[in-house]
């Protein structure tokens, strides 16, 4: 049986990652949630970005 | 690979910064204990400066620091002995010191002696002045110049008898234990202060000089809540000096201000400063003063968050949480946003509202620049005149360009050996 | 008055104290802080009288022989201002920020899934809604560490989605998206999605709308859902395959407590249909099937039963499960005497329907409907190239309009979330005398606006008012997708509409029906 089946049988707890509102749904109806505050990679920066990439 | 040596390597610069037991052991004059320090010498906080590029409170410290040494009579003598370059600047990192706000020492100044017991590596940092009109804030009037020598004459010769009688005080336990007691160990040091008295008190009193002067002593003592302040500083030095210079670690070693510049200095990248113009504090202002009156950033103090005190552990310090936005939670929410960029729990330093969860320490500067999240300082604010001292207290961050630059000659280093493409 | 022109301001120092009373010091300095922004207020202090403090009051030229006579434990104000009234109003801000007390307090947010995963271990599905561009490296982290994704962000390259579903596969996860914006996973409405009653009808849908829609029409006969899975749209595009759609099938094969399966999308490529339905077959469960507009003899050649509007597919399920239906509260009754009712007061110019839709698959179902009755329809999202309209926000005859399409959204709200779009396009067409009927939809649920109708009826009242002016009154047709279990819920929604005289049917395709009727017997009358 897949993962998938795994989690019908299992309590959600969600990470929301993005739209905040999502999160304020799931907390609104006693869901297990975790709001990430994202934010882009070095901060939209590309030659950050193209840095750390070379050191991963 | 490279992940690997990275990885490595910060491994073991954490490994040294966790494994640090300084120690207070003694005081002894700046110029005859602090190392490379002579007669005309004179260290300051922050990355290197020149006289010119000096701001309002760095200029008056070192005007009072020749007037206390006796090298200018007064602020015309100082600025002419200074413009003829006969005098040396240095920043105190530079010489195994630290000092809070202009951070000046001179060679006649009593400075607390640390050791990192682990390593056998010494830190210095010059006594606490109190607060008000102060040589770290630029002041340099008669009473500063008398109070600063007091502190040679009597404050120092007590206190070095005392500590002698008391013997080595372990000082990365009691900080441990101030962060129990609600310090944060930067811009409150109300329990660090008191615990300290509490140490000494007795030894004090035991010590061969007047009661008068004793009594001088533990009021002079009780009446500055920022007299530890001096020792958690030299304490971090002390702990981040023998992880300078791993290879391949992106660790930071040092931050540091000098009121015109905000500097890092990264393990793997050795003795090199990364700066960028210091930042305004966005904090409370003492009634009296607006924006307009404060300085930029200033002060070697950040050394605490380098170590993950300070705006780190700022969940452990609730009476002073108004400095960061208001309530509790937002103090507790800075403390675990500070996990985002370092790279170890502390072992020694914790927490009790975090569930005794040791503080976020050792800052990568990959984290930095990837999640733009920067470390949180919380510090005091100095007015940009000589001499008026502290106009108030707040939060600031170190400029982001400090960790891009420091990526980037990180990068370049590994390209040159031909580890990256 | 003009202070300036005798050379003085005229000032005035009051002071107020509490003794014994005591305020931290950071407190008194945020207050001071706050006083000062006040307009008119010169210099304040606030404070302890402590001697420093006391000092500072008299350099200020604040300080009188009240303060003078304070002791440590004595709280003052004392402030510099213009006149009277403003003291007053600094003392009423004074106490107000004395006592205020902070409840709000934010929880903390971690910036990194790594940190939040380290915090949280046991998270099992990660809902993703960042730009398209962040996306696939955010939803890959998300299965690396063995977390069911919805994705909801749309803008992730074909080549992308196939990368995450192929891992996504391999892991045996869902891999929910891109552009995937509802499904409801144990009974827990997730990102667009209603509150539809439990039961043993899995759903796996390529259509947002699609899903909502069918899981509320399900709700409203009597059925329910076990789990909805959404795949994204381009699910069973070539490219893709169907990745999901089949692991969804495969999921609610094991699913005890799925009995009959549900498949929605639009018409997929032959071969992916084959391919889905192979599954669907294999499966052994009851199925019923359908592609919006699509051919539905290959859904019976492999066995599964074909619906032809999403409400019909809702009834199918439903029937399978063996439940004693209900029937819709809104009946049809006097259907025909209510077209004739409608129908009465359009003018003899009044020819044609424009459908103003915020769901996508909403719109398509009502042009599927409307093409084979009245008409060619004209949209943003067209049957057939040759009906798209040259400016999506002119209307031609009978127009249907996508809303919620890219068009309309380049930096601006979906309109299941604001209705503002709508409502300007409303009054807009209102200009336009050749219309007879207009149909909406009101799609509830979590993510969408907290009162859609609430918001589209002063449009329509003003609506009706443009026409009224020029002596024509059109005809407003809505359904309403959502439960009474809803945060709007349905009853409430459907209330307000029908007190606004808008005509609510108890489906999307009911409606589309009844407009499409109504226009067929006008034409009648008029020829």
């Amino acid at each position: 049986m897949s993962k998938i089946n795994d989690l019908f049988k299992t309590e959600l707890k969600v990470a929301n990652i993005g739209l905040r509102s999502f999160a304020e749904d799931l907390k609104n109806q006693k869901v297990k949630v975790v709001h990430v505050d994202w934010r882009p990679p070095a901060g939209g920066n590309k030659k950050m970005i193209a840095l750390l990439s070379k050191l991963k | 690979m490279v992940q690997d040596l990275i990885k490595k390597a910060n491994e073991e610069t954490m490994k040294r910064i966790l494994s640090a037991q300084p120690t207070l052991v003694g005081i002894g004059v700046a110029g005859d204990v602090i190392p490379g320090m002579t007669s005309k010498t004179i260290l300051h906080a922050g990355p290197p400066i020149t006289w010119e590029n000096m701001s309002g409170p760095l200029k008056g410290a070192v005007i009072g620091g020749l007037i206390y040494e006796g090298l200018a009579e007064n602020e015309v003598d100082a600025i002419a002995l200074v413009e003829s370059g006969e005098i040396q600047f240095d920043p105190c990192h530079h010489h195994n010191a630290v000092g809070p706000m202009a951070g000046v020492v001179t060679a006649s100044m009593p400075v607390f002696i640390v050791e990192n017991k682990t390593f056998g590596n010494y830190a210095f940092c010059t006594l606490n002045e109190g607060l008000g009109k102060v040589l770290r804030y630029g002041a340099y009037s008669e009473d500063v110049i008398k109070r600063l020598k007091w502190m040679e004459t009597i404050l120092a010769p007590v206190l070095k008898e005392a500590i002698g009688l008391a013997g080595p005080i372990n000082l990365k336990s009691m900080i441990a234990q101030v962060i129990m007691m609600g310090d944060e160990g930067h811009n409150r040091n109300k329990a660090g202060t008191s615990l300290l008295i509490r140490e000494l008190a007795a030894h004090i009193i035991n010590t061969s000089f007047s009661n008068q002067e004793k009594i001088e002593v533990l009021n002079f003592m009780n009446s500055n809540d920022h007299f530890f302040l001096n020792l958690t500083m030299p304490a971090c030095k002390s702990s981040l000096d023998p992880a300078m210079g791993i290879k391949y670690s992106t660790i930071v070693c040092a931050m540091s201000r000098n009121g015109t510049e905000f500097g890092i200095r990264v393990s793997g990248l050795g003795d090199r400063w990364f700066t960028a113009p210091a930042e305004i504090v966005d904090g409370l202002l003492f009634p009296g003063f607006t924006a307009e009156d404060a300085n930029p950033d200033i002060g070697d103090s950040v050394i605490t968050e380098t170590t993950g005190i300070g705006g780190f552990a700022m969940a452990a310090a609730q009476a002073i949480v108004q400095f960061v936005g208001g309530n509790p939670q937002d103090a507790i929410n800075y403390s675990k946003l500070m996990y985002e960029i370092t790279e170890a729990e502390n072992n020694t330093y914790k927490i009790p509202v975090l569930n005794f969860k040791g503080t976020a320490t050792g800052i990568n500067i990959m984290k930095v620049v990837e999640t733009g999240i920067l470390p949180i300082i919380n510090t005091g604010i100095a007015h940009k005149e000589p001499g008026v001292g502290q106009v108030g207290a707040g939060l600031v961050r170190p400029p982001m360009k400090c960790f891009e630059d420091a990526l980037e000659a990180f990068v370049d280093a590994l390209t040159e050996e031909g580890l990256v493409e | 008055m003009n202070y300036g022109e005798v050379g003085v301001l005229l000032m005035n120092i009051k002071i107020k104290t509490q003794k014994n009373t005591y305020y931290d010091s950071v407190t008194l300095m945020r207050i001071s802080k706050e006083l000062k922004s006040l307009e008119g207020v010169e210099e304040v202090l606030v404070g302890m009288a402590t001697d420093l403090n006391k000092e500072l009051a008299r350099n200020l030229g604040l300080s009188n022989e009240t303060i003078e006579g304070l002791t440590v434990n004595d709280f003052f104000v004392t402030v510099k201002c213009t006149n009277e009234e403003l003291f007053e109003i600094l003392l009423k801000k004074l106490e107000e920020l004395l006592s205020k007390k902070d409840d709000e307090t934010e929880e903390y947010s971690p910036a990194t899934l790594e940190s939040t995963l380290k915090n949280v271990p046991d998270l099992n599905i990660a809902i993703i809604s960042v730009p398209g561009q962040y996306a696939f490296a955010e939803t890959k982290k998300a299965l690396d560490n063995n977390l069911h994704v919805l994705l909801f962000s749309d803008n992730v390259s074909v080549k992308d989605e196939k990368t995450l579903k192929e891992i996504a596969k391999e892991k045996g996860l869902l891999m929910m998206g891109p552009d995937c914006g509802t499904a409801i996973i144990n009974q827990v409405p997730l990102a667009f999605a209603n509150v539809v009653k439990k039961g043993s009808i899995g759903i796996v849908g390529a259509s947002g709308t699609g899903i909502q829609e069918a899981s509320v029409l399900i709700d409203k006969f009597g059925g329910g859902v076990s789990q909805a899975i959404g795949t994204g749209g381009r699910d069973l595009s070539l490219d893709i395959g169907g990745i999901m759609m089949i692991e969804g099938i495969k999921a609610l094969e094991q699913d005890e407590k799925t009995e009959v399966v549900l498949l929605i999308s639009k018409p997929p490529a032959p071969e992916i249909a084959e391919k889905v339905l192979k599954t669907a077959k294999d499966s052994g469960k009851p199925f019923v099937v359908i592609f919006i507009g699509g051919d539905i003899e290959v859904i019976e050649k492999y066995g599964g039963v074909p619906a032809l509007t999403l409400e019909d597919a809702a009834i199918k399920a439903v029937q399978l499960t063996n439940i004693k239906m209900k029937t819709p509260e809104i009946i049809e009754e006097g259907r025909d005497s209510l077209i004739k009712m409608l129908a009465k007061n359009l003018n003899k110019d009044q020819k044609y329907i424009r459908g103003l839709y915020t769901g996508g698959t909403l719109c398509d179902e009502a042009m599927i409907m409307l093409s084979k009755t009245i008409g060619d329809i004209y949209s943003n999202i067209p049957l057939k190239p040759h009906l798209k309209l040259m400016d999506p926000i002119e209307s031609k005859e009978n127009s249907c309009i996508d809303l919620g399409d890219d068009t309309f959204t380049v930096g601006r709200a979906h309109p299941m979330i604001d209705p503002a779009t709508r409502q300007e396009r409303l009054i807009k067409e209102a200009e336009d005398t050749e219309v007879a009927v207009y149909l909406m939809d009101f799609v509830l649920g979590y993510g969408s606006h907290h009162d859609p109708a609430g918001e589209m009826i002063a449009s329509i009242e003003k609506a009706r008012e443009i026409m009224r002016q020029k002596g024509y009154e059109a005809v407003y047709i809505a359904s309403v997708s959502g439960t009474e279990a809803d945060p709007q819920n349905l009853k409430e929604q459907e209330r307000k509409l029908m007190e606004a005289g808008v005509v609510v049917m108890a489906s999307n395709a009911r409606a589309v029906g009844l407009a499409a009727d109504l226009i067929m017997y006008h034409r009648k009358g008029r020829e």
